[in-house]
């Protein structure tokens, strides 16, 4: 199990685990608001174009204390979705006519019914996305089959590698994350997953570990390619370059660093009409431990309902949430900087 | 403290143009040129940048060209590779005026 470093902000007390005060720093650095920039671009208010993604949140709790992590997962993290929520998300997930299943958390294959939840999801035919942290594979022997799992039920596994050396990924993941990250790829890989020809997708995702953007994903994916495959054998299909949030945990090492003013004022420089135009939540739902609707993950984080009537599952009503306004705030310069970010990598 | 350099600067670099339009549209367009993409890649061009800062010790570039070349993809060790050039350089002009050095000690000397 990666060595535990670090707290959550939640388990420390700490005054940035509550959104209102990320909220009002986030206010305080007194640049353009966002939403008078999506006005200038013809955008304001957002709205969606359909609900194709599903993403579920399936708790906290994580086996990592990642430096950047934008939902404060860890350990200490009691926060876990119920059979009884899953169940109605699959009940939300007929209704809305979404062709994708995101789940994520946390590490969502913690969640003792994640398993069930998934075969169910599967034989809707959905296509199901695992966001997976890769070591939770090698935590511990229970987990050590989840390749094959994925497999039976053609999951694409979305992973994190913030770089192909130890350094920088367990600088902002964790000590010895980096190796059982490899090693978790090298048991993917032997069941086919990034294999060409395989079907089995596998990709992964790169974030900047630190204050800055990140480069061209399709440079950085020709780099990723040629040095896991030479280093390590490692194969997989596609990087996706993701933007840092200023949210939760990176919005408090953004402060702790002397880094927050500068950042803020390169997303907002780097503020890009098309990404803005492309942004995930124009397509994407996402769903809370406890069942409750959001336009993004990050959103869900922040305690940003849905502005609909029913903001829980069990009042979900497709045709309000495609008619809803997308509530945007000063975090969503992370999406709309440069070539635009979202869970599946730029948007230009 | 009041310092000669002041990082806050750097973002005031289009300021130049306050002083002299012209000429400052002129210098503005022919760095964007210069950095655009070419027969060197942009990519390319922010390491001999970030190499060329060293040499010549600016600090104003030197933050610019390592922000840049991170976001470029660019890790420590092939940043810091980049300075060694410029390192190398420096210290190979003034090694090789030795030479010149050389000659006149001898032109100099019985």
């Amino acid at each position: 199990m990666a060595v535990l470093t670090h707290k959550s902000l939640a388990a420390q007390d700490h005054e940035l685990s509550e959104s209102d005060k990320q909220l009002k720093l986030l206010h305080e650095a007194g640049l353009t608001p966002f939403q008078d920039k999506l006005t200038d671009t013809g955008l304001f208010p957002l709205k969606p174009m359909n609900l194709d993604i599903f993403q579920i949140n399936m708790g906290k709790m994580c086996n990592q204390v990642c430096k950047h992590c934008h939902v404060d997962a860890g350990p200490d993290r009691k926060e876990i979705m119920t059979r009884e929520t899953m169940l109605e998300c699959l009940e939300a997930i007929d209704k809305s006519g979404c062709t994708t299943v995101d789940l994520t958390g946390g590490a969502p294959e913690m969640n003792p019914d994640f398993r069930w939840f998934v075969e169910q999801l599967s034989s809707k035919g959905k296509h199901i996305i695992v966001r997976c942290n890769l070591t939770i594979i090698v935590a511990n022997k229970k987990y050590n089959d989840l390749p094959e799992f994925y497999k039976k039920h053609n999951i694409e596994v979305v992973s994190s590698l913030p770089y192909f050396s130890s350094t920088k990924t367990d600088a902002q993941r964790g000590d010895g994350v980096f190796e059982q990250s490899i090693r978790a790829l090298q048991m993917l890989n032997a069941v086919g997953y990034g294999e060409e020809g395989s079907g089995l997708i596998l990709n992964l995702v790169y974030n900047p570990s630190g204050a800055f953007l990140p480069p061209d994903q399709s440079e950085l994916a020709g780099t990723f390619h040629a040095k896991l495959k030479d280093r390590y054998d490692v194969v997989f299909n596609d990087l996706f370059a993701i933007t840092n949030i200023p949210i939760s945990r990176y919005l408090q090492y953004l402060v702790a660093s002397g880094n927050y003013n500068g950042y803020m004022e390169k997303l907002v420089n780097a503020y890009n009409p098309m990404a803005a135009e492309n942004v995930m939540c124009r397509s994407t739902l996402s769903i809370s431990w406890d069942g409750y609707i959001y336009d993004c993950d990050f959103n869900q984080m922040l305690d940003l309902k849905v502005a609909t009537k029913g903001q829980h599952l069990r009042d979900f009503n497709a045709q309000d949430l495609l008619e809803r306004s997308i509530i945007v705030n000063q975090h969503c310069y992370g999406c709309t900087a440069g070539a635009g970010s979202s869970c599946g990598g730029t948007t230009t | 403290m009041k310092t000669y350099y002041d990082p806050e600067d750097l973002k005031k670099f289009g300021n130049i143009s306050d002083f002299q339009p012209e000429l400052g549209k002129k210098f503005f367009e022919y760095y964007g040129n210069v950095f655009a993409d070419g027969a060197l890649t942009k990519r390319e061009k922010s390491l001999i940048a970030l190499a060329v800062s060293h040499a010549l010790q600016c600090p104003y570039c030197i933050d610019a060209y390592t922000q840049d070349a991170m976001e470029r993809g660019y890790d420590e060790e092939q940043m810091m590779e980049a300075v060694h050039v410029a390192g190398a350089i420096r210290g190979g002009a003034t090694m090789v005026h030795g030479v010149q050095m050389m000659n006149k000690y001898k032109e100099l000397s019985m």
